[in-house]
């Protein structure tokens, strides 16, 4: 299943990200999982939250730059190996990763990859034939 | 050195007589033959007939930037093409630019503007003339390599930037004149210094200096720091390019080259003249040009005159004091002049968007800097680092080729910009010049 | 069309005893010269006139590195103050070189232009956009003195700037254009794209400062629709107009009077029967600031051994076959792999190895130096890398006058050198 991303521009400017995460925690948006990209004179950071539309009407309100961008959020077991696994898959199929990120699940002692590509919808079918599961904006939640 | 002292320092009679002549002449020659001017006459309700002394150059029509542009490519020529040597071309306002041209004797006009700048400068026989200043369609590199080979001097033609080189051949070969825009002079004395030299034991002695505004305090440290005469020389591309006037070592104001290029000082609100002494814009009427001559252009420039004897020369030629502003937005980087309306017309064209900008002129290290800063609105923002990369890469290159100038592009959030009463503070300039 | 048409016709007998004379008066005043002389002396070669053109070749070679070792004061055997003009080459590491002119060799210099343009039907009537860089690089400042002479109208467009340089070709109605044969191809292709051809006067391309093929000629003059002439210059020689084609467009005519050519064998240095192929020696033997005898080119050509049909007696080159040392041409400028080597060796977050690597982009020349980083060095952070790449774009940049493209690459990544590894790959298409 496809998930749904922050994206937002951001200036190199001191405090810019504090002012991102500080109008999400306002209005109680929890955010799942970041990641933060940056050049010499910008950056772009990345947001998984509970209520992504909301969230991009809020930061727009207070005049960031945001899109919202499709990506898919795939579960693996946190053992060795796990995630070679993943992009292998997607290697063999010929599917390339623009970035990806990851986040550990303490509980049940699982790994969510974010990852950001191109064909999204054949990259879902291709590790769901391998048996690996990508997970739903509400499972993502859980 | 006087190099034409017949002209140089003739009385202000004589002059007066010779601008006259020429100026009739002139005048019959662009009603003849360029169509524009017969136009713009007949609106201004004037005719050949009405020109009988140089007082009655006021009642010619006023010519400015946009009229080249409008009448471009051949429009205001007053020869067939065959007969032009010689093409040049300077910023326009957008993205077209300014074309000039020059005929056989054009050439040989400036060669000897040019020469008589170079050795009003104090140049003698023995000297090197490093130049600096770029080559190619830009005035500044050819005028002075034209006008040193009229004086036979040597001349290396290093054209702009090259910084590590130039000190290298100035070194080497013991150049004693160096002619670039003063913030380049400043910056190679840094440099010099950062890598151990000590400029002031150059051999170096004169800097013709120009293609930029700039003070009295930036020459003492120029001066300082080369031991040199820092001499500033003024012209632009439209009249002819450098050589339209210069300071001899008394420093004390510009000589203008008045038989060939005649000077008047006007108020840029009404146009009238405003009297001797008094601050105003600059106009030149082009006396002598054959393929492209122009009646009272408007430089944009503002300064002064005076028609007092140069105590310091002996020339009698009229001088202009150093330049002391525009009457419009144009900004001059690097000595190249930019107009805001240029970059904004690069960025209507980015494909989909219509994004804010805001121009940033700072000096770093004596160096003139422009930084572009383009907001990033949704309509041109991307999840992509390397998308954006592109596209700052791509308005850097379609600037950078409007302009012939290097800028720096930054990507900035959308209403980060400074906002004035509603209309975008479009320009901040950060040089204390 | 000729420009002179006495000397450019002139018989074989009276040009020797021309060439022979102003060898002699050349080597009269290099004998005057103590700074020169003593480079002769060095050799153990005594000057003395020569009584034919047969002992030519008992003069000993001059190199570039001999032109370096005389820096700056040069071979210039006249006074400073008739030098009005000095043309050095490019780079700042090591010694550069130097070419002093007075003001009759860049009279002299811009009337065989003006011939060269004449022998191509050039005249006053033509709109001629010069698209090579000025300055110190020879072939901008050549071109636009003989066209002055020529009275043609000149537009020192300089290289670059692809957009102004198709305004000007249209609103000026440009017959002839001074270009690379990169760049040509370049536009040639954009006007291609835009459909532009029928509304331009073009009619002629003069073409040189780096290698191409026939088979780029015929494609550029299909293209446009023009004839494509093949120029030679090099700045020890005072740049373009050393040999020129013809409309026979078969061979370069080199201006005998001029310059003395040679075509000698690169192991034995004898010289080589006319149609044979070898390295190509030149000298300036009418040159008033500075003669240069017997100048190794490194550049590989033939002389055609038969009469050029368009009735000028001067002898003509081949096109250049290739080069004796492993210097390489990219967007008319000249590079050694050793001006690269000493820029980068000087940062110490450079590793040991890099590779150069010559490509197309479309028809335009590209410059890539892969690099491998100094892992001591790595700060791990994206901006430091960005930081170096720049700094080390600028730094070539400023050596070798044309913008490379940095990659920089894990240290092990590239072969490894070992002793004299190659470091240059070149993957243009040499064909097209």
């Amino acid at each position: 299943m496809k998930v749904q991303q922050l994206s937002i521009f951001l200036e190199n400017k001191l405090g810019r990200l504090l002012e991102t995460t500080e109008v999400l925690a306002q209005h109680d948006i929890n955010i799942r999982a970041m990641s933060l990209a940056e050049t010499k004179n910008f950056g772009i950071v990345r947001l998984i939250v509970e209520n992504t539309s909301r969230a991009c009407d809020l930061l727009r309100m207070h005049n960031f730059t945001v899109e919202i961008t499709e990506v898919i959020a795939v579960e693996v077991n946190d053992t060795p190996g796990e995630l070679a696994r993943v992009l292998r898959t997607l290697h063999e199929n010929e599917l390339n990763v623009e970035y990806a990120y990851a986040f550990v699940e303490r509980k049940q002692n699982k790994a969510v990859v974010i990852i950001r590509m191109d064909q999204i919808d054949r990259a879902i079918g291709v590790l769901k034939a391998e048996g690996i599961k990508t997970l739903t904006q509400q499972e993502l939640y859980l | 050195m006087i190099w034409q002292e017949e002209f140089e320092c003739m009385s202000l009679d004589k002059l007066r007589d010779l601008q006259q002549k020429r100026l009739i002449e002139l005048v019959k020659r662009v009603w003849d033959k360029v169509p524009f001017y017969k136009k713009l006459f007949n609106e201004k309700g004037v005719s050949p007939a009405d020109i009988k002394s140089i007082d009655d150059i006021v009642k010619l029509p006023f010519t400015v930037k946009t009229d080249l542009r409008d009448n471009y490519p051949f429009g205001l020529f007053t020869c067939p093409v065959n007969e032009v040597n010689e093409i040049h071309a300077s910023s326009g306002t957008t993205g077209k630019p300014t074309v000039v041209a020059y005929t056989k004797n054009d050439i040989k006009l400036w060669s000897v503007v040019m020469g008589r700048s170079i050795a009003m400068a104090g140049a003698q026989r023995g000297d090197i003339i490093q130049n600096a200043y770029g080559y190619g369609l830009f005035t500044g590199g050819l005028g002075v390599h034209y006008g040193a080979l009229e004086l036979g001097l040597p001349v290396l033609p290093m054209s702009s930037g090259n910084t590590q080189k130039q000190l290298q051949l100035m070194h080497d070969f013991n150049t004693t004149i160096i002619t670039c825009t003063p913030s380049y002079a400043l910056f190679m004395a840094e440099e010099a210094m950062d890598r151990g030299i000590d400029p002031r034991k150059s051999p170096l002695r004169i800097g013709i200096l120009g293609a930029e505004p700039w003070s009295q305090q930036m020459r003492d440290k120029i001066e300082e720091l080369w031991n040199i005469t820092a001499l500033d020389i003024y012209g632009l591309s439209e009249i002819i390019g450098p050589g339209v006037a210069q300071e001899c070592p008394g420093k004390d104001g510009l000589h203008v080259f008045a038989d060939h290029f005649y000077p008047e000082i006007i108020d840029p609100r009404t146009g009238d003249p405003v009297e001797e002494g008094e601050d105003g814009e600059l106009v030149f009427t082009t006396l002598t040009k054959e393929a492209l001559p122009l009646i009272r252009y408007r430089t944009g420039d503002i300064t002064s005159i005076t028609y007092d004897k140069c105590n310091a020369c002996g020339r009698t030629l009229p001088r202009i004091s150093k330049l002391k502003g525009r009457t419009d937005d144009m900004l001059i980087v690097r000595g190249i002049n930019v107009f805001p309306s240029q970059i904004e017309s690069v960025l209507l064209d980015i494909k989909g968007a219509q994004p804010h900008y805001q121009l940033v002129i700072d000096r770093k290290h004596s160096l003139d800097t422009l930084e572009v800063q383009v907001e990033v609105n949704e309509d041109i923002f991307s999840d992509e680092i390397k998308k954006l990369e592109d596209l700052q890469q791509h308005i850097q290159r379609e600037i950078e080729a409007v302009l012939s100038l290097k800028v720096d592009v930054s990507l900035v959030e959308p209403r980060s910009l400074s906002r004035s009463m509603g209309k975008a503070k479009r320009v901040i300039d950060n040089r204390n010049i | 069309m000729f420009w002179d048409k006495p000397l450019e016709t002139i018989d074989c007998r009276s040009l020797q005893i021309l060439q022979l004379d102003r060898i002699n008066t050349a080597l009269e005043r290099i004998a005057a010269t103590p700074g020169y002389k003593s480079f002769y002396d060095s050799k153990k070669y005594k000057i003395k006139p020569l009584s034919s053109l047969e002992q030519m070749k008992d003069l000993p070679f001059t190199t570039k590195q001999d032109l370096r070792n005389s820096y700056p004061s040069g071979f210039l055997v006249t006074d400073m103050e008739k030098v009005v003009r000095m043309h050095s080459s490019s780079g700042t590491t090591g010694i550069p070189t130097v070419i002093y002119h007075t003001k009759n060799d860049i009279d002299n210099w811009s009337s065989l232009i003006a011939r060269c343009l004449c022998m191509i039907g050039m005249s006053d009537k033509d709109v001629f956009q010069n698209m090579m860089t000025y300055g110190m690089f020879t072939g901008g400042l050549g071109l636009h003195y003989g066209a002055e002479k020529l009275g043609a109208m000149v537009i020192p467009a300089g290289a670059g700037n692809t957009e102004r340089q198709l305004k000007f070709i249209k609103d000026f109605k440009t017959t002839v254009v001074h270009i690379t044969p990169s760049y040509a191809l370049h536009v040639s292709e954009i006007i291609e794209q835009r459909n532009l051809l029928d509304g331009l006067s073009l009619r002629i391309a003069l073409m040189g400062a780096e290698p191409y093929t026939e088979a780029t000629r015929l494609k550029l003059e299909e293209r446009l629709r023009i004839d494509v002439i093949n120029s030679y210059g090099l700045s020890e020689m005072n740049g373009p107009g050393v040999a020129f084609e013809c409309l026979e467009k078969e061979g370069m005519h080199v201006w005998e009077d001029n310059y003395y050519v040679e075509i000698v064998d690169t192991k034995t240095g004898m010289p080589l029967p006319d149609g044979e192929e070898g390295e190509l020696v030149l000298s300036a033997i009418n040159r008033e600031a500075m003669p240069i005898l017997r100048y190794r080119t490194h550049d590989l050509a033939f002389i055609y051994p038969e009469r050029c049909a368009c009735g000028r007696t001067h002898r003509k080159i081949s096109r250049i076959k290739g080069r004796t040392d492993d210097m390489f041409i990219i967007g008319g400028v000249n590079i050694f792999p050793s001006q690269i080597e000493e820029v980068l060796m000087k940062l110490p977050q450079v590793g040991s190895n890099y590779v150069i690597i010559l490509s197309k982009k479309g028809s335009l020349d590209k410059l890539s130096v892969r690099i491998e980083v100094n892992p001591d060095l790595f700060a791990g952070d994206l901006r430091h890398l960005t930081q170096l790449k720049e700094t080390i774009t600028r730094k070539l940049r400023e050596e070798i006058l044309i913008n490379p493209t940095i990659e920089l690459v894990e240290p092990g990544s590239l072969p490894p050198s070992q002793g004299k590894a190659v470091r240059v790959i070149d993957n243009r298409d040499k064909t097209v």
